[in-house]
């Protein structure tokens, strides 16, 4: 018997990863999800990209947004996502890229399974609709 | 107690094909089934019930220590030191850390994480942060399958971390077997004002940031409180623990002792030996609370307050406590069970009736009153299981 509501709410984290020192915008996004609703894990500074892979893991997040100001971009996202292939969590964890991204390799990087990208200027309220619409459903 | 008469149990709730697998990955040792489990307890999806009954036979082999604090006090770095001590002597370790969650959003920045950096990129600390969800069988149940999860998949040690600011937190901390509490020092007011309940579960109180002015003041505070608590039957320190607990003013002594007299030294004051020593007692004495210091910041402290944890747990076994302890705790996780899903009955019920504030208007009309209305809504269900009850007679 078991007639208690679920009680779903969003996970995000939110990452800095590699050696940008800049989160203000990461702290704005965490605290705008957090305002939205959803629950948010913030990675700290700096992280390597098998320290977010970690957390994204161990946190079970529907999202993972990942802050990056350096343009290391195209080093660091690739192995985020190979890391969460290695532990199976690809297929359903929503993954984001805030920052400076040329638009040339915002192609790529959506090749390669980021969701979308969202640059300088982005309004909160189309991030979170974003997340809103297209948060993975899960069994 | 289980005599002839006790009414016979339904199966346990039947597991669906998916949540078999995952149970399976979860104890062949699969982070990710590991973490989906957790998630699923705490959305409560359909089926987690059955996920957790599956899992209790494989738990009880992990030690579980609540840590709780006012905000601030620096929890999170004192459980990353933990977890980071306890790695070095080779278990494996898992944390839960509870956050508030906003009441009014839902939402919640779940900050703990940070705190980890002696742990990142190590697998073998699991971290999972929780938030205080408005839940209605409560938090403590929520965090107490999720603790299971982590003792079922393997961990050697799994800590408990939240925020000792209400009756919440503390039942969350109330389902571990060891609880420290952490104090700030130069808080004296704070010490005074710490909450009843959150005094009365402390096996430990670590006064953090020991290097900080008036920590020997929140100290001696501090021992002053747990003595009186003592009721003064058995002198302060008494027993076997007594030495422990002198571990960290550089007294050294037995099990706790050894290898920390160095940073005690400092701060040593001596004071309560003499009255330790005469009652050093090593049967059947209750456990008196130790309190500690640490720096969590440098982790100085950390290995002692670990020899302490280890102590309350040989302790625990030795004294037979352990099984008291669980069994107080496993019937209030059943109480609190049967109350969620009565409640649950009744909401349902309720929401049949038109909804509560359909009711609530009907009482405000003066056309029914609040008594009448739980006894229309609680009725049917007690007909229903005083017609089982009798059935269950007639067989």
């Amino acid at each position: 018997m078991s007639a208690e509501q679920q009680e779903r709410a969003v996970r995000c984290l939110v990452a800095k990863v590699g050696l940008d020192g800049h989160d203000r915008g990461a702290h704005v996004i965490a605290r705008a999800f957090r305002d939205a609703g959803f629950e948010v894990v913030y990675s700290g500074l700096h992280r390597a990209p098998d320290d977010i892979v970690q957390a994204a893991v161990q946190e079970d997040v529907d999202v993972l947004g990942i802050s990056i100001l350096s343009g290391a971009h195209n080093t660091l996202v690739p192995k985020v996502i190979e890391g969460l292939k290695e532990y199976d969590a690809f297929d359903d964890t929503l993954i984001l890229v805030g920052g400076i991204i040329p638009d040339e390799d915002e192609a790529d990087l959506k090749e390669l399974g980021v969701a979308e990208v969202f640059g300088p200027g982005t309004p909160m309220e189309e991030t979170i609709e974003f997340i809103r619409n297209n948060v993975p459903e899960r069994a | 107690m289980a005599g002839s008469d006790a009414p016979a149990f339904a199966d346990a709730p039947t597991l669906s094909d998916a949540d078999a697998a995952l149970v399976e990955d979860l104890l062949s040792g699969s982070h990710r089934a590991l973490a989906r489990v957790i998630t699923k307890i705490e959305n409560r999806t359909p089926g987690y019930r059955a996920i957790v009954s599956a899992l209790h036979e494989h738990t009880g082999g992990a030690d579980v220590i609540g840590v709780t604090g006012s905000p601030g006090a620096g929890k999170s770095t004192l459980v990353d030191k933990l977890a980071a001590t306890y790695r070095d002597r080779g278990d494996t370790v898992g944390v839960i850390a509870v956050d508030p969650s906003s009441p009014y959003t839902g939402g919640a920045v779940l900050g703990d994480r940070i705190r980890m950096g002696s742990n990142v990129g190590d697998m073998d600390v699991f971290f999972r942060s929780m938030s205080a969800r408005g839940q209605l069988g409560g938090l403590s149940t929520a965090t107490a399958d999720a603790v299971k999860a982590l003792d079922a998949f393997g961990k050697d040690v799994v800590v408990l971390e939240t925020v000792g600011a209400g009756q919440n937190e503390v039942d969350v901390v109330r389902t571990a077997d060891t609880v420290a509490v952490l104090v700030q020092p130069g808080s004296g007011d704070d010490v005074q004002t710490l909450k009843a309940g959150i005094l009365e579960i402390g096996d430990v109180f670590v006064v953090n940031k020991a290097d900080m002015d008036g920590a020997q003041r929140t100290v001696a505070e501090l021992e002053e409180m747990v003595h009186r608590r003592e009721g003064g039957t058995t002198g302060r320190g008494a027993g076997h623990h007594g030495a422990a607990s002198m571990a960290s003013t550089g007294a050294g002594g037995s099990a706790a002792g050894h290898g920390d007299g160095h940073h005690g030294g400092d701060h040593a004051d001596g004071s309560g030996h003499g009255e330790s020593d005469g009652h050093a007692d090593d049967s059947d004495e209750s456990w008196t609370p130790e309190v500690l210091e640490t720096v969590a910041n440098s982790g100085e402290g950390v290995e002692a307050l670990i020899e302490t944890f280890d102590a309350h747990a040989a302790y625990l076994r030795e004294s037979g406590e352990i099984e008291t302890t669980e069994r107080r705790r496993y019937a209030e996780e059943i109480r609190t069970l049967v109350r969620a899903d009565v409640g649950a009955l009744a909401t349902a019920e309720i929401e049949r009736r038109g909804g509560i504030d359909r009711l609530a208007e009907r009482v405000r009309d003066r056309e029914t009153d609040p008594y009448a209305v739980a006894e229309a809504i609680v009725g049917p269900i007690a007909d229903c299981v005083d017609e089982v009850a009798d059935g269950d007679r007639d067989e």
